[in-house]
C-alpha cells in the first residue's frame, strides 16, 4: 500500500453485496494523484458499482474506500470532494445552462460570492467551448452540448477526483472520438484525477494512464494500456481487450515447447510459461504476417483465405488453417504492398514470432 | 360509425346542455323555454341559504384539497423509498380507494366516525379540567376529513407518476454537487413535482366541491352546495337550480382543464 499523499483513490478489500448477490468482491486498487484510470469490463462486471462507491451513492459491504487518504465509510455523497459526470448527464431540466453549472458552487460552505460564482461558471463553460450558451435551456441543447454542460458542471467545482460513468456512450462515433481527445486534454490541463468507467476497450486504451480490467465482480488485471494489451494476464483479458485468436495446445518438454492441436510444434515464448499440460494460446491478429506460398521466409502454419474485410488502412483476413480452424489476420496495407492483396481461395502461410504467443493453462 | 359516436356524445351531453339552456329561461318552467333571461342567476346569488351553502362548500373544498395535497405528496415521496413488493401493495390500496363507490365510502366513514366519537367523547369528558368538555360530532370537520382522505389517494397517484418520471439520477447529481437531502428536495425535486401537486390540489378541490354522496352521510346538520341543491329539487326543479348547476359546471370544468394543463409533460428531451 502506498501512502495517502500520492493516491487520490484507494480501494482496500472492498466488497459490495445486495442481499445474497455479490456485486463486487476483493477489490484492491489505487489511483495515483493526477492519473487517468479506466475501469474496463463487460456490462454487469461491477465497474459502475465501484464508481458509485467512490461517489458515495453506494456504501461498501466490506472494506474501505479512501479518497486522498481519508476513509470514506459512511460519508454521504454530498460531503465527498469528488464530482461525477453521469451516463445520461442528469442535468437539471428546470434550470438553464449556467444555473446547472453553478449549482455545486452555490452549495459550497463557506459561501462563495455571486460574482465569483458567475465568473467561475463562465470560465468552466468556456473551457468546454460553450461560452455564450449560459442562458440556454437544457432541452435546447444537442446531445453533445449536454454532455459538455455535464462536464462543466463537474469540473467547475475543482474536485479532487472526477468520475465519468460511460460519458460518451450516447454520442455518435465521430463526436465520441472528438470528446475523447477533449477529455484527455482537459485532464492534463486541470491535473485532476479522472476515473472513467467504460465497456469500450478502445476508449479505455486510448485515453487512460492505467486500465483496471474487471470481470464478474473482480479485478482481473491492472496496468498501463500497453501492458494490458501486450501482456494480458488471462485469456479473458486477451479476448476482451482487442481481438485475439485462440488456439488449443499442449505445453510439454518440461515447459520449453508448445504443441498445437494440429501437430505443429513451437519453442515456448520467453515469457513465463504455465506448467506442463493442456493450454490455450492467444495470438493477436496483427502479430501474424501472411506469406504467399513459395514466398521467402518460413511459414509456421498453412491455410486458405476464406474472407477478406477491407478496412481502409488495413485488411482483415479470415484464414482457415489446416487442423486448427479459423484464424483472424490483420495486415497493414503498406506491408502487403498495393495491388498485392491476397484473395479469398488463395493458399497462404502464416508467420509469427513465437514470443507473440500468450499461453494460458486450460 | 361517425353517427354512432355522435349519438354517444349526444346522450352524454344533451341533458347537460338542457340544464344550461334552461338556466337562461325567462319563465318558471324547467321544461318549457319562454324567452332568454339571466334573472335566475341574480336570484340564485341573492339566496342567502344558497350563498352560505356555497361558502361552506368552498371552505370545505379548499381545506380538504390542501390537506390532501400535503399528505398525498408526502405519501407519494415515501412510497418511492419502499421495497418494490410493498410499494405494489400500497399502489393497489390507493387504487382501491379511488374505485370504491362513494356510497360505500360515505357509510364506512360515517360508521367509523361515530364509533370514534362514542369512544373519544366520554374519554374527553373525564379528563377535561373545565365544566364544558368539547363534544366531537359530525360537521365541517368530518366532511373535510372524509373528502381529504379520498382526495389524498388521488393526489398520491398523480404525484407518484411524476416522481417516477423524474429518475433517480438528478437527485444523485444534486447530492454529488454538495446539496444536502433537504436542499435537493427544495431546489430539484419540489420545483419539478410542483405542477403535479397543484394539479392534484385542483382535482381534489373539484371532487370535494362536487361531491354529494360522501358529504350527505357525514355532514351532520351542515349544508354544502350539492346537499342544498338536492334538498331544493324535492320542492321542484326551477331555473334557479339550473343556474346553480351551470355555475358549478363551469367552475369545475375550468379547474379540471387547469389541472390537465399542469399535468401535461413539459417539452420532451431533445434527441441525442
Amino acid at each position: 500500500m502506498t501512502s495517502a499523499s500520492t493516491n487520490d483513490i484507494e480501494f482496500r478489500s472492498v466488497a459490495k453485496r445486495y442481499g445474497s448477490v455479490t456485486a463486487v468482491s476483493d477489490i484492491n486498487f489505487a489511483v495515483p494523484k493526477g492519473a487517468f484510470m479506466a475501469l474496463l469490463g463487460p456490462s454487469g462486471c461491477g465497474k459502475t458499482t465501484c464508481l458509485r462507491m467512490i461517489g458515495g451513492f453506494e456504501q461498501p459491504s466490506e472494506g474501505t474506500v479512501y479518497i486522498s487518504g481519508e476513509a470514506m465509510n459512511g460519508v454521504a455523497a454530498y460531503r465527498r470532494p469528488v464530482n461525477m459526470v453521469f451516463q445520461q448527464y442528469a442535468l437539471f431540466p428546470h434550470l438553464d445552462v449556467e444555473q446547472n453549472v453553478s449549482y455545486g458552487l452555490r452549495q459550497m460552505r463557506p459561501r462563495i460570492s455571486g460574482a465569483e460564482i458567475s465568473r467561475r461558471a463562465q470560465e468552466a463553460l468556456e473551457m468546454v467551448r460553450l461560452g455564450g450558451f449560459g442562458k440556454r435551456r437544457i432541452h435546447e441543447m444537442s446531445g453533445g452540448q449536454q454532455q459538455r454542460v455535464a462536464l462543466a458542471r463537474a469540473i467547475v467545482n475543482k474536485p479532487k477526483v472526477l468520475l465519468l460513468d460511460e460519458p460518451l456512450a450516447a454520442l455518435d462515433k465521430k463526436l465520441r472520438t472528438a470528446m475523447q481527445i477533449e477529455l484527455q486534454t482537459l485532464q492534463r490541463e486541470l491535473g485532476i484525477t479522472f476515473v472513467l468507467v467504460t465497456h469500450d476497450q478502445e476508449e479505455a486504451l486510448s485515453m487512460s494512464d492505467f486500465v483496471c480490467v474487471m470481470n464478474a465482480g473482480r479485478i482481473v488485471q491492472v496496468g498501463p494500456p500497453q501492458e494490458i494489451y501486450d501482456r494480458p494476464s488471462s485469456l479473458f483479458v486477451a479476448d476482451f481487450v482487442g481481438k485475439t485468436n485462440r488456439i488449443e495446445a499442449t505445453v510439454d518438454n518440461g515447459g520449453t515447447s508448445i504443441l498445437f492441436a494440429n501437430g505443429t510444434r513451437f519453442a515456448a515464448p520467453s515469457a513465463t510459461m504455465p506448467s506442463v499440460g493442456a493450454a490455450t494460446v492467444a495470438l493477436r491478429p496483427e502479430a501474424i504476417s501472411l506469406k504467399r506460398n513459395g514466398a521467402a521466409g518460413t511459414a509456421a502454419l498453412a491455410g486458405t483465405v476464406t474472407h477478406r474485410i477491407f478496412l481502409g488502412s488495413s485488411v482483415e483476413y479470415s484464414v482457415d488453417v489446416d487442423g486448427l480452424g479459423d484464424f483472424l489476420v490483420t495486415a497493414d496495407r503498406r506491408a502487403l504492398g498495393d495491388g498485392d492483396l491476397v484473395e479469398p481461395g488463395d493458399k497462404v502461410g502464416l508467420a509469427f514470432d513465437p514470443n507473440a504467443l500468450h499461453v494460458f493453462p486450460a | 360509425m361517425r353517427a354512432f359516436i355522435s349519438s354517444v356524445y349526444l346522450f352524454l351531453y344533451a341533458p347537460i346542455a338542457l340544464v344550461v339552456l334552461f338556466s337562461f329561461n325567462a319563465g318558471r318552467s324547467a321544461s318549457e323555454f319562454t324567452g332568454f333571461s339571466t334573472a335566475w342567476y341574480g336570484k340564485a346569488l341573492g339566496n342567502t341559504f344558497l350563498v352560505s351553502a356555497l361558502q361552506n362548500s368552498l371552505m370545505i373544498a379548499f381545506t380538504s384539497a390542501t390537506l390532501a395535497a400535503i399528505f398525498g405528496t408526502m405519501a407519494a415521496l415515501g412510497m418511492e423509498r419502499l421495497a418494490p413488493r410493498n410499494r405494489a401493495i400500497f399502489d393497489a390500496l390507493f387504487a382501491a380507494a379511488i374505485v370504491v363507490p362513494g356510497v360505500v365510502i360515505g357509510i364506512a366513514t360515517l360508521v367509523a366516525l361515530v364509533a370514534v366519537f362514542s369512544f373519544v367523547n366520554p374519554a374527553l369528558a373525564t379528563i377535561w379540567p373545565g365544566e364544558q368538555p368539547p363534544q366531537l360530532g359530525l360537521g365541517y370537520g368530518s366532511i373535510i376529513a372524509a373528502h381529504g382522505l379520498f382526495s389524498m389517494a388521488l393526489v398520491t397517484m398523480i404525484v407518484k407518476a411524476r416522481i417516477a418520471s423524474l429518475g433517480r439520477d438528478i437527485v444523485e447529481a444534486s447530492s454529488d454537487l454538495y446539496a444536502t437531502p433537504i436542499t435537493t428536495f427544495r431546489l430539484i425535486v419540489l420545483p419539478q413535482i410542483l405542477p403535479s401537486i397543484l394539479a392534484g390540489f385542483l382535482l381534489a378541490f373539484t371532487f370535494s366541491f362536487d361531491d354529494f354522496i360522501i358529504a350527505f352521510f357525514v355532514a351532520g346538520s351542515k349544508t354544502t352546495l350539492p346537499i342544498y341543491v338536492f334538498a331544493s329539487i324535492r320542492r321542484g326543479v326551477t331555473p334557479e337550480i339550473n343556474a346553480i348547476a351551470t355555475l358549478v359546471l363551469v367552475a369545475s370544468l375550468l379547474l379540471i382543464l387547469t389541472a390537465r394543463i399542469l399535468m401535461r409533460d413539459k417539452k420532451p428531451k431533445s434527441g441525442e
